[in-house]
């Protein structure tokens, strides 16, 4: 999983050693680091619908190296558009931010990524308790939403691709959101008596 | 810079690209930059309004593998390097050129009839994509107001309108509609008729490959690149405004007039900088992509923002 993951930043490196990234290497870099951070991202949200369809638990595992994997495509994303894009002049992001919706959904994607990567650690997840911890993560969502529309606002008329994405992550959403229900009409009675048997180690979202 | 040559020369024998990479290096290292500039503005008036267009010496070629390999010619595929990939089914000839509408030389003409007038002129010119990505490449061309004049449009004319070829046969990505073939564009006439607007049959000193619009385009470097029709099977001359294919696609990102302009952003993205293919930082956008002295007096009075 590790392996498959890092492909894109393994064909990057390669391109890198011999000096050849496409005829404009800012947008290959660009390009291949925001696709990989959304794809991972929308992987990381399959888990666990996955999960629970096919009641293979140990799919958790990855669910974690996912995300750190989006977040770690996401943090070179946003680097390659700081450094190339904007020359790390803070006043160019903010009023490229302020003027541009795509660049601002992209920008609240990755700042909504950032705690979650910071509190993915076991010791993170102790620390918070496993309710809070699970509300915090919660930011995936709104962060898995910002990216795709990111991702649409970022194409030029030919959007097959990030209506894929849209579609994927509405799907993905969607089953959260019918579980929740279902679960919220069958459990309601039940759950007064006991509350849900959530594990620190084991949070879900 | 202006080469005029005799048009027996085949182009293929005219000049390597690796001499155009080298020249200016080849002129400093001779110390001659200097002298060039001197002898460049020493130039008479009356030839220098024959050739504008003059690069920048700042402006280095953008090399032939990204003129050739980096395309938007949507009708080949949407990524860059799918013209360069597909764009082989295209036949550059037989070609024809229909010319219609308010012209007195209202005809179906095979290209090489309607061409052979002309002598082909290098012209090296800032290329600006509305995507914020520019190029500087040497095309080889005629103006089109010589081609006009031949044509004789009426008194009536006040735009002329060029016309892409959609034919599923040589293109049959065109089957997914992603924009309303076949692609349109259009001049205020006299916009078509400024010395800067150039008809494209080459570029290198060779002839235009295919995924560069081959046999015939348009090139306006004031304007945004998609400005500039590819492979043109047809030109109407027309008493009104028609519209353009991207307006149509997306009317309040898209205008009719297109000209390059840093203060008009385009509603999803800034216009006000641009990466030359080459570099990894971008630099400034110029108004009128660095041609306002030649042509921003068509556009005196007119409300630019508005004009997008």
């Amino acid at each position: 999983m590790l392996l498959l993951a890092l492909i894109p930043a393994l064909k990057l490196a390669r391109g890198v050693a011999i000096g050849y990234l496409g005829i404009d290497p800012v947008e290959t870099l660009a390009i291949t680091t925001g696709t990989a951070a959304i794809t991972l991202l929308l992987c990381s949200l399959a888990v666990t619908p996955l999960r629970r369809l096919t009641g293979w638990n140990e799919l958790i595992r990855f669910r974690r190296l996912l995300g750190l994997m989006a977040f770690f495509y996401a943090v070179l994303h946003v680097s390659t558009y700081v450094v190339f894009d904007q020359e790390g002049s803070l006043s160019l992001i903010a009023a490229d931010v302020y003027e541009h919706p795509w660049v601002l959904f992209g920008m609240m994607a990755f700042l909504m990524l950032i705690p979650l990567a910071l509190t993915s650690t076991k010791g993170w997840i102790r620390r918070l308790g496993g309710k809070r911890w699970n509300r915090l993560h919660r930011l995936v969502y709104p962060a898995a939403i910002f990216a795709v529309l990111h991702f649409l606002l970022a194409v030029k008329l030919d959007v097959r691709k990030p209506v894929l994405y849209i579609v994927v992550l509405a799907v993905l959403l969607g089953t959260r959101v019918v579980w929740a229900r279902r679960r919220a009409a069958t459990q309601a009675p039940a759950a007064r008596q006991r509350p849900a048997p959530l594990t620190a180690a084991e949070p879900g979202n | 810079m202006l080469i005029r040559r005799p048009p027996d020369i085949p182009t293929r024998e005219i000049t390597e690209e690796s001499a155009y990479f080298g020249r200016r290096e080849f002129l400093r290292a001779m110390g001659y930059g200097a002298g060039v500039v001197a002898a460049s503005a020493a130039v008479p008036g009356a030839l220098m309004a024959c050739a504008p267009g003059q690069a920048d010496p700042d402006d280095k070629l953008t090399p032939w593998e990204a003129v050739t390999g980096y395309n938007n010619y949507y009708e080949f595929g949407t990524a860059k390097d799918d013209p360069a990939k597909n764009a082989h089914t295209l036949k550059p000839r037989p070609w024809k050129v229909k010319v219609e509408g308010e012209v007195a030389r209202a005809a179906d003409y095979d290209l090489d009839d309607l061409l052979k007038p002309f002598t082909m002129q290098e012209r090296v010119y800032r290329h600006r994509c509305v995507e914020a990505w520019s190029m500087v490449v040497p095309w080889f061309g005629f103006p089109l107001k010589d081609l006009i004049a031949r044509l004789e449009p009426t008194s009536k004319t006040k735009f002329v309108e060029f016309t892409t070829l959609a034919d599923t046969g040589q293109m049959p990505l065109i089957r997914r509609p992603i924009l309303d073939w076949p692609y349109v564009e259009a001049l205020r006439m006299d916009e078509a008729m400024h010395p800067l607007t150039l008809m494209v049959t080459g570029v290198y000193g060779k002839t235009l490959p295919n995924q560069n619009g081959a046999p015939l385009r348009l090139i306006i470097p004031w304007k945004y690149g998609f400005k500039g029709g590819k492979s043109i099977v047809r030109i109407r001359f027309l008493e009104r405004q028609p519209r353009n294919t991207w307006n149509i696609a997306a009317p309040n990102e898209y205008g009719f007039y297109a000209n390059v302009n840093p203060a008009v952003d385009h509603p999803r993205w800034s216009q006000k900088r641009e990466r030359r293919i080459g570099e990894l930082f971008r630099r400034e956008t110029l108004p009128f992509n660095g041609y306002a002295d030649q042509v921003a007096s068509l556009y005196s009075g007119m409300d630019l923002r508005a004009n997008f």
